[in-house]
C-alpha cells in the first residue's frame, strides 16, 4: 500500500477518512489546526461529500459533531487544549448521553506554551468525563489510532479522545494506509431516550457509564496498546506515554540502555499492568509530555512502598515539554554542555506583518487614550494580542477567547471610564457576541473595537464566519445603531479614525468600532491566487 | 546514514520549503524521515526552524538531540547561530549571508560572520544575489539547498525530482528556475 509523509494532525485527517469519517467540527487552534484545513483539502472528502466547515467554537463544533453520531453516522471533533474548556459542557456531557456513531475528539495540547496561554494536560479532561482517551507517540499511530478511536467508541458507545501534543501535531514522517472502511448509514439511536440528560434519566446513564469504567480498563489490557518491552535491567522501569516514547528510545540506543519499558497509550490503564510491571523493577521512571498524570495516580498521597520518579520528586521539570536532553539527564546520562549561543544573537518575536491593519487600528487607539491614564484595554486572543509589545504596548489583558468584552464590562461596573475591549472578527463570533448582550443589556459604558481582518489570522487564514455580518449582529445584539462606527484602518485615515474613538470613548454607553480591513497575509493570497 | 539538519530562519522565509524537497528526496531513496516544524504565532516574523532527520535506520525522536546536529541549514545568519547548542563538534553551518533585520537590536553583520567562522565547518553563501542574478529574488531558499546539497548524501537526481514535485502546481517555469537556483547554490559552494 502506498505510503504518505504526513504531519501528524494530518495523519489523523487521513485516518479518520480512510476509518469511515462523515463530518469533522472544528475552530481553528495551533497545534490542531492542520487536521481539518487536511480534509478540507482532500479529494477523497469531497467526493464523498465529507463535512468539513469550520463551526463557530469548539462548543458548537463538539455539539454538531455529537449530533452527527445521535444520527448513527461517524464525526471527528477537534481542537487544541483550550478549546476543550470552551467544549468542556458538551464534552463532559456527551460522555453521559454517550454516542450511536463513532465519536471520536481530537484534543491537541501545547505543553512549553508555543502558541497557547497555558499548557493544560487534557487526559485530565478524559479522566473527568470517564471516557477512554488514545494517546499516539507517531505518525502512524496518529493514522491507526483515529479508526481504532471510532471502533472503540462504537464499542463502548462512548466518546473517545484522542490526545496529541505539539511536537506530534507538527511533525511529518511516513505513513502506511489502511483499506478504506465505509461510512455508517444514517441511523437513530434504538433508544431514542438515551440522550435526554433529564435528572430522572441523567442518574440512570451515571450509573451505566459508572459501570462501564471496569471493561473500559480491560479493554486497554487487552487491546495490547499498552504493552510491556522487556529489558534485563530491572534496576529501573520506564514507564512512557504518548511522545515521550520516543524520547527514552533516542536515549536508550545511544547509551545502551536494557530496562524493561512499559509503553502507554491507552487509558485508563490497567490496574494489573501497572502493578505486574511497578512489582517487577527497583524503581520506576515515569515519562510524560504535559502534566504528571499517571505519575499522579501511581504515587497517590500515601507513602508508598515503591520509588517513583519522574515530573514530582524533581528528577524531570514540573513543566514544559520533554526533549533528548531532559531524558538523558533522567536516565542519569552525563550531558556535555552543548555550545553556547552567542551573544550577538537577540531574540526575534513574532510581530504583526508589515501593513497589518491592526497596527492602524492600535496607533489611533493609543492616540485617542493620550488624555486618560493606562491601564484600560482588554484585549483578546488573536494576531492583535502581539499589540502588547512595544511598540504599541496597547493592551493590559489577554485571558480567554471572548474575554475582552466582558472584563470591559466588569471593569466598567467597577467604575473604570473609559473601558475598552479589543477583540478580532473571529474571535468576537467565537465568543465575543454574547459578552456583548450583557453590556448591551445594561448599557455599561464600554467601547468594543472589532478589529476585523476578515479572517482567522493567527492560525493561518481560516474562514471567518464573522465576515459581512459584524454590523447586523451588533445590530442584532441591540447596539444603538448610532454608536456602531465603521472605520478604515489605514495610515491616510489616521486622524479620522482617532476622532471616531475619541467620540466613542466618550459615549455612556455600549459602542462598537468594527475596524475593517483585510488581513494582509490572505489579501496577497488572493491576489497571487487570481494572477 | 544519518543526517540530523536543523532548518533555520524568519517566518515566510521559505524552510518549509527546504524541508519538503529534502524529506521527499529523502523518502523516495527509501529512507526514514522525521520533521518536526513551528506553525502558529512564530510564523509572525519571528524566529523559526525545522528539525529534519533522515536515517537508513528508524528515527525515535522527532527531536534532534543537543550536540548531535549535523548540519545547520540557515537562510539567515544570525538564526544559524541560535542553534548552535545542538551542533556536533564536526557538525558544519551552511548558511545564506542576507540579514533579515526586522528588529531594531539587530547586530552588525561582520560580527555574524565572525561568530559563523568561529563555529568551524562553515559555508557562507549570497544567495539573494544569486537568486537575483537568475532573476527570481523568491529562489534564495533553494539557492541554500543547493549550497547544502554537497553535505547531504542524496543524489542530484532526487532533488531535482522533489523540486519538481513540489512547485509542479505552479508551472514548469518555476519549476526550471528552482532547480536553477539548486545548481547555481551548489556551484556557490564549491567556490565559497
Amino acid at each position: 500500500m502506498s505510503k504518505l509523509v504526513l504531519l501528524g494532525d494530518e495523519a489523523i485527517g487521513q485516518g479518520a477518512l480512510d476509518a469511515g469519517l462523515s463530518g469533522v467540527y472544528a475552530y481553528p487552534g495551533t497545534p490542531s489546526t492542520e487536521i481539518t484545513e487536511y480534509i478540507q483539502k482532500s479529494k477523497q472528502a469531497r467526493e464523498r461529500g465529507v463535512h468539513s466547515d469550520w463551526s463557530a467554537n469548539e462548543k458548537t463544533a463538539m455539539e454538531a459533531g455529537l449530533g452527527m453520531s445521535y444520527a448513527g453516522k461517524r464525526a471527528m471533533v477537534c481542537m487544541k487544549h483550550v478549546g476543550l474548556n470552551v467544549a468542556a459542557d458538551a464534552f463532559v456531557n456527551a460522555g453521559m448521553t454517550g454516542v450511536n456513531g463513532g465519536l471520536v475528539v481530537v484534543v491537541a495540547d501545547d505543553p512549553s506554551m508555543h502558541s497557547s496561554q497555558n499548557e493544560q494536560d487534557s487526559r485530565f479532561y478524559g479522566k473527568f468525563a470517564r471516557v477512554p482517551v488514545l494517546e499516539p507517540s507517531n505518525q502512524q499511530e496518529c493514522y491507526d489510532l483515529v479508526r481504532y478511536g471510532f471502533d472503540l467508541s462504537e464499542m463502548f458507545s462512548l466518546p473517545v479522545m484522542l490526545r496529541i501534543t505539539t511536537r506530534l501535531a507538527h511533525s511529518r514522517s511516513a505513513v502506511e494506509k489502511s483499506p478504506e472502511h465505509p461510512e455508517n448509514g444514517l441511523r437513530l439511536p434504538s433508544d431514542l431516550k438515551q440522550f435526554i440528560l433529564l435528572p430522572s434519566m441523567a442518574r440512570k446513564r451515571y450509573k451505566t457509564l459508572l459501570a462501564v469504567q471496569d471493561k473500559l480498563e480491560t479493554e486497554s489490557q487487552e487491546a495490547g496498546l499498552n504493552r510491556v518491552e522487556k529489558g534485563e535491567d530491572s534496576s529501573r522501569g520506564i514507564i512512557a506515554c504518548g511522545l515521550a516514547y520516543n524520547y527514552y528510545r533516542e536515549v536508550a540506543g545511544g547509551a545502551g540502555f536494557n530496562h524493561p519499558v512499559l509503553k502507554i497509550v491507552q487509558y485508563p490503564v490497567a490496574a494489573r499492568i501497572l502493578n505486574e510491571f511497578v512489582g517487577g523493577v527497583d524503581e520506576v521512571l515515569v515519562l510524560e509530555e504535559g502534566a504528571p498524570v499517571l505519575e499522579e495516580s501511581l504515587r497517590g498521597v500515601l507513602d508508598n512502598i515503591h520509588s517513583i520518579r519522574g515530573r514530582l520528586d524533581g528528577t524531570l521539570p514540573r513543566d514544559g515539554e520533554l526533549n533528548p536532553r531532559l531524558v538523558q539527564t533522567a536516565m542519569n546520562l552525563k550531558v556535555e554542555p552543548g555550545r553556547k549561543i552567542p551573544d550577538v544573537v537577540r531574540t526575534r518575536p513574532p510581530a504583526l506583518c508589515k501593513g497589518c491593519s491592526h497596527i492602524d487600528m492600535y496607533n489611533a487607539l493609543n492616540e485617542a487614550l493620550e488624555g486618560y491614564a493606562p491601564g484600560r484595554v482588554f484585549s483578546d486572543i488573536g494576531c492583535y494580542t502581539l499589540g502588547a509589545l512595544p511598540p504599541y504596548n496597547a493592551i493590559n489583558s489577554c485571558v480567554d477567547m471572548g474575554a475582552s468584552v466582558t472584563m470591559a464590562k466588569g471593569a466598567s461596573d467597577a467604575g473604570l471610564r473609559p473601558s475598552v475591549a479589543v477583540i478580532g472578527d473571529s474571535t468576537f463570533t467565537h465568543s465575543g457576541m454574547t459578552g456583548l448582550l450583557d453590556a448591551v443589556v445594561e448599557k455599561s459604558p464600554v467601547t468594543v473595537i472589532i478589529s476585523d481582518n476578515s479572517t482567522t489570522g493567527m492560525t493561518g487564514g481560516q474562514k471567518s464566519h464573522a465576515t459581512n455580518r459584524l454590523v447586523a449582529i451588533c445590530t442584532g445584539i441591540g447596539v444603538e445603531p448610532a454608536h456602531i462606527r465603521v472605520m478604515n484602518p489605514l495610515r491616510k485615515h489616521h486622524d479620522e479614525n482617532r476622532e471616531i474613538i475619541s467620540e466613542e470613548l466618550a459615549y455612556e454607553g455600549v459602542s462598537v468600532i468594527i475596524a475593517q480591513r483585510e488581513c494582509v497575509q490572505t489579501a496577497s493570497r488572493r491576489l497571487k491566487g487570481k494572477r | 546514514m544519518k543526517k540530523d539538519i536543523i532548518l533555520a530562519g524568519v517566518g515566510g522565509q521559505g524552510i518549509l520549503s527546504i524541508a519538503a524537497v529534502i524529506g521527499m528526496a529523502a523518502v523516495e531513496s527509501g529512507l526514514y524521515l522525521k520533521q518536526a516544524e513551528v506553525h502558529g504565532m512564530s510564523q509572525r516574523g519571528g524566529a523559526v526552524q525545522s528539525h529534519l532527520r533522515i536515517s537508513d535506520k528508524p528515527i525515535a525522536s522527532d527531536l534532534i538531540p543537543e550536540g548531535k546536529c549535523d548540519m545547520i541549514l540557515s537562510v539567515e545568519p544570525m538564526e544559524a547561530l541560535r542553534y548552535l547548542p545542538f551542533l556536533a563538534p564536526d557538525g558544519w553551518v551552511v548558511t545564506s549571508s542576507n540579514p533579515f533585520p526586522n528588529i531594531p537590536d539587530y547586530p552588525g553583520q561582520e560580527r555574524l560572520v565572525r561568530e559563523i567562522q568561529k563555529a568551524g565547518n562553515h559555508i557562507i553563501v549570497d544567495a539573494q544575489a544569486i537568486a537575483r542574478e537568475l532573476g527570481s529574488p523568491r529562489v534564495s531558499n533553494m539557492v541554500m539547498l543547493g549550497a547544502a546539497s554537497g553535505q547531504l548524501e542524496l543524489s542530484p537526481d532526487r532533488l531535482h525530482v522533489a523540486t519538481g514535485l513540489l512547485f509542479a502546481k505552479k508551472g514548469e517555469d518555476v519549476v526550471r528556475m528552482n532547480i536553477s537556483a539548486l545548481e547555481a547554490g551548489k556551484n556557490a559552494a564549491v567556490t565559497s
